[in-house]
């Protein structure tokens, strides 16, 4: 008897959970707590926090896994709208860290809004694609547009471009996989490279400095370059086999700034070397892949879109972040998913996990 | 059913164009992750040894440890510079906003002076902000602990540890043995020039005159280096490795600290200077200038007053009147006229002249110090009682060349390679001098009336007292001429090896040894019956001695009385000895500015000297003028 309760709660606990995508992150997450032991090691340690902030993301992921895709449809304007709005309350009302508008003070705490359209962006648009599937016009993509461009431009004035690429992408994600027409993609591509000069305009003035200090690091080499050598220097001098766990020069004497958060990745790449770097992108892409497998055999448009967008979201984080952390991108603030510290971040991650094990338990419901 | 077909069949080939896209961004995501692991690569295993020593280089900084400098000691051991440890207070410009309000707050802790005010604003000015300079130097232990306790107050400001040079007998030698001082832009240019930047990272001091400066890189010795591991901060945080300095080399003087100090007394508040030489090595004994300098002045930084006060009296103490005063030598040229005469055979020692008290040449009449003249006078007489008509004839006989000759084969008139800068050369006059000193053709010329002041040391004649030192130290040598020296050796503080400086003769000049006892005897005459006999009257030992005046301007046969001349109007007073006449020990040659006759003020000095050096007897007081009613010269 006891024993059938036990085997019951078993099966309720795993029934939804994908074993091959929770595998993966909990072994990203392995290393993330580890490395974020190092970079912390010396004051302050994070990495239990980190734990704590984990299981708060393994609830949630759980919790949302539970949850069949036409529930998680009839939030998708609701969310989608709150976020808006409070962008647009942070635009008139909302408190500057650092010279940029991002926090919403709330009395008791206060909030990042943009972090609600990371989920709310893919949700939304992949609900209006698939409200309108059977019949998708040109002027349908049109819109989706607009719902894109409305809170990407938000996000983007703050000013946090790190937010705003990946809310910007994940949608762009959405409107490509629904189907948009191969010409307006190359078209968007051209587009894009024409209007780089008028970016530029727009760009603020620390923007294009990064920008600049991206081609020659050399040029400001205590100012914005900064970042940028130092994180160089501890990748390369992890060589091949890296200089071991808590060995990194670079990072135990303080020269890599932001080390437990978006320069982790140089933290565990000087101490793990290029064989780490090898294992931790290896991980990435199975669970890149394992996520686009799942979105591939959904049974709704919805699920469909929507898993992908998810599944190249973390792509464009781990890309991002890795591509700024070795001189190849300019510095934007974007965590490296699974590994960087901040409960924020990790919880909006495991979410996107829920969802696409959601996608993956609920397959079979239509055709039932 | 048909319907259902065809919204079927529209559903796969959706699914099928989802796949297709699914797949593309696959192949997109491959591709991103192949070109990130290729940079990877490429950090990590192609330039990784370029990123391993920017990453050691970031981590690792070298601190210079400066080095004890060498120890100066006299040839008895007598310290006459060393080093001590001392605490001072320091502050980093660059790392303050309000400057004046930080020492205003650390005079809350520890006391500074206006006067130490000053000094930090001289050194502010010449020095660059990243410096650290001192605002007290010398902190009791008291506010060591006062300061400690508030430190958290002042970034910025750092109490260290730091090596102060001490000179612990105060002004004495001080001309010889110069002083150290903070580092500036000429300094710098020598220590580039000597490719000695490096070994100079951690030094701030450098010798500036004297001996501290001509034996600067012997006695700075070699910087050691810390290697400490650094974080982004700057601070450090271990030791890594320590290659200690090595101490400068120590310098053993030939010179005697107590006679230097009897020589200096003995002059009391005139000025002038000595020069005392060990004939038979060139070892300097004693080097004397008068008015002297503090020295321990100058270490942590002159104050403005003190130098203004050393720099603009009338008395010029900062000026070392033993190599840089040039002065005609007087009737002290006599004895080397007389030895040139002997040589190139221009007279013999019996050969006698008549003196009728003057000597006329072209129309001009030179006039002997006596009146009437001292009738008739062999080489002996012309130097124990110092007459001039036999010099004015001899000169006249000789000609300026071989004069020029003989005396430039003496050293004088050239510099004599001393162990310390800045030595002036004197005037050797000849007719080529002046084709170089003067412009106008007419004063190019040189006129046979010019020959015969020379003989008397007078005209154009101007020697440094070294020179005059050295000169009379070759002849009491029988011609072996050494390098005049202060430095009697050198010893490595590593290795403990004594290296000599000079043991070899600069040169030898080959007189006939009849005729240097002649000139010998004719100034151990001075000392018993003639000029010098007064200051020498019951001496222990045979010496000899030459006095000489060197006149400031001519009076035209007026009568002289020094007494009634304004001081500074007086003529200068010269002697030159040696003792005992045998085996001469010591040679000298001394000079009292506006002192009058040599043997009334610089005789009585010579023989203090020459008491303590050979008897150790210690004078009672400075050295009293000789009254002598009646002209001695």
């Amino acid at each position: 008897m006891f024993k059938h309760l036990l085997e019951r709660f078993w099966a309720r606990l795993t029934g939804n959970i994908d074993g091959p995508l929770l595998a993966i992150a909990l072994a990203l997450m392995a290393f993330g707590v580890a490395t974020v032991f190092s970079a912390t090691y010396d004051a302050n340690n994070r990495a239990y926090s980190q734990l704590l902030n984990m299981l708060v993301g393994l609830a949630a992921m759980w919790a949302i896994a539970q949850t069949p895709p036409q529930k998680l449809m009839r939030f998708a304007v609701p969310l989608y709208v709150l976020g808006v709005v409070l962008l647009v309350l942070v635009f008139l009302v909302g408190v500057k860290v650092n010279g940029a508008k991002r926090w919403l003070p709330l009395g008791f705490t206060r909030i990042q809004p943009a972090e609600i359209l990371k989920i709310a962006m893919p949700l939304m648009l992949a609900w209006y694609f698939h409200r309108y599937e059977s019949a998708l016009k040109f002027r349908h993509f049109a819109i989706a547009g607009i719902l894109l461009l409305v809170p990407f431009g938000l996000i983007a004035k703050q000013p946090d471009l790190g937010t705003a690429i990946l809310v910007g992408a994940s949608g762009f994600y959405v409107i490509f996989l629904a189907g948009l027409p191969w010409k307006a993609v190359i078209g968007l591509i051209l587009a894009g490279a024409s209007a780089a000069p008028f970016v530029w305009t727009m760009l603020h003035g620390y923007q294009r400095k990064r920008l600049l200090t991206l081609i020659d690091p050399t040029t400001d080499p205590l100012g914005a370059g900064y970042h940028i050598i130092q994180s160089t220097i501890a990748i390369g001098s992890g060589g091949s086999f890296g200089k071991g766990w808590l060995q990194g020069t670079q990072t135990h004497l303080e020269f890599i700034p932001e080390r437990h958060t978006d320069f982790i990745f140089a933290v565990f790449s000087e101490e793990r070397g290029l064989l780490g770097n090898a294992i931790l992108v290896g991980l990435y892409l199975l669970l890149i892949a394992r996520g686009l497998m799942i979105s591939a055999n959904a049974s709704t448009l919805f699920a469909r879109v929507l898993g992908g967008a998810i599944t190249l979201s973390f792509f464009t984080y781990v890309f991002v972040n890795m591509g700024m952390v070795s001189g190849v991108l300019p510095v934007v603030g974007v965590p490296l998913p699974f590994m960087s510290y901040g409960g924020t971040a990790l919880v909006t991650l495991f979410l996107g996990l829920g969802i696409l094990m959601s996608i993956h338990s609920h397959r079979m419901l239509v055709k039932k | 059913m048909r319907f259902r077909f065809s919204k079927q069949r529209t559903q796969d080939s959706e699914l099928e164009k989802f796949r297709f896209r699914i797949v593309f961004a696959a192949g997109a995501v491959v591709l991103a992750f192949s070109l990130l692991i290729g940079r990877f690569f490429y950090l990590q295993v192609i330039q990784r040894d370029y990123y391993t020593t920017r990453a050691e280089d970031n981590r690792i900084s070298l601190v210079p440890i400066a080095p004890n400098r060498g120890v100066i000691l006299d040839r008895n051991g007598t310290i006459l510079a060393r080093n001590y440890t001392a605490f001072t207070l320091e502050i980093t410009p660059s790392k303050i906003d309000r400057l004046d309000e930080t020492i205003e707050e650390l005079g809350r802790l520890v006391e500074i002076l206006p006067k130490d005010r000053r000094r930090f604003r001289k050194l502010l000015e010449e020095s660059k902000s990243f410096e650290s300079l001192p605002i007290r130097t010398r902190l009791s232990d008291e506010e060591v602990a006062r300061f400690a306790a508030n430190r958290y107050r002042f970034p910025g400001v750092e109490v260290k540890a730091r090596l102060f040079r001490q000179y612990p007998l105060g002004s004495i030698a001080s001309h010889a043995i110069g002083y150290i001082n903070r580092i500036n832009k000429t300094d710098l240019e020598t220590i580039e020039k000597n490719e000695q930047e490096a070994n100079y990272k951690g030094t701030d001091h450098i010798g500036k005159t004297g001996l501290e400066q001509k034996y600067e890189f012997q006695l700075h010795g070699q910087t050691g280096y810390e290697e400490v591991e650094i974080d982004a901060g700057g601070h450090a945080i271990r030791s890594l490795a320590r290659t200690a300095p090595i101490s400068g080399n120590n310098l053993t003087l030939t010179l005697d600290a107590k006679l230097q100090e009897i020589t200096e007394k003995a002059f009391g508040d005139r000025r002038g200077a000595l020069v005392a030489i060990e004939p038979s090595t060139g070892g300097i004994l004693a080097l004397v200038s008068t008015p002297t300098f503090d020295p321990n002045l100058f270490v942590d930084g002159i104050r403005s007053d003190e130098w203004d006060l050393l720099n603009n009296s009338p008395d010029r103490p900062m000026v070392n009147r033993a190599l840089n005063g040039a002065y005609p030598p007087g009737s002290t040229f006599k004895p080397f006229m007389a030895l040139a005469a002997l040589e190139i055979g221009k007279r013999s020692p019996s050969q006698t002249i008549y003196d009728p008290g003057y000597f006329s040449f072209g129309g001009h009449t030179f006039r002997d110090d006596k009146k009437g003249g001292h009738g008739s006078v062999d080489m002996y007489k012309s130097i124990v009682h110092s007459c001039d008509t036999y010099y004015y004839m001899l000169a006249n006989d000789m000609g300026i060349d071989n004069i020029a000759r003989f005396m430039g084969s003496l050293g004088l008139g050239s510099r004599t390679g001393i162990d310390i800068e800045g030595e002036s050369e004197g005037v050797l006059p000849s007719p080529e001098w002046k084709k170089r000193r003067f412009k106008r053709p007419d004063q190019q010329k040189w006129y046979a009336g010019e020959t015969i002041s020379i003989g008397i040391g007078q005209g154009y004649n101007a020697y440094t007292p070294i020179q005059l030192a050295q000169a009379i130290a070759a002849v009491a040598n029988n011609g072996v001429l050494y390098r005049p020296h202060l430095v009697r050796y050198i010893t490595d503080t590593k290795s403990g090896q004594k290296s000599l400086i000079e043991p070899e003769p600069l040169r030898t000049l080959h007189w006939k040894p009849q005729n240097v006892e002649t000139i010998k005897n004719a100034m151990i005459g001075v000392n018993k019956e003639g000029t010098g006999a007064r200051a020498f009257a019951g001496a222990e030992y045979v010496s000899g001695g030459k006095t000489g005046t060197a006149q400031l301007f001519s009076l035209k046969g007026a009568d002289y009385r020094s007494g009634k001349l304004k001081q500074e109007l007086r003529d200068h007073a010269l002697f030159i000895a040696f003792a005992p006449a045998d085996q001469p020990k010591i040679a000298l040659a001394v000079l009292v500015e506006n002192g009058g006759f040599g043997a009334r003020s610089a005789a009585p000095i010579a023989r203090m000297v020459i008491d303590y050096y050979l008897l150790g007897k210690l004078p009672q007081g400075p050295a009293k003028d000789e009254d002598s009613p009646e002209k001695v010269e």
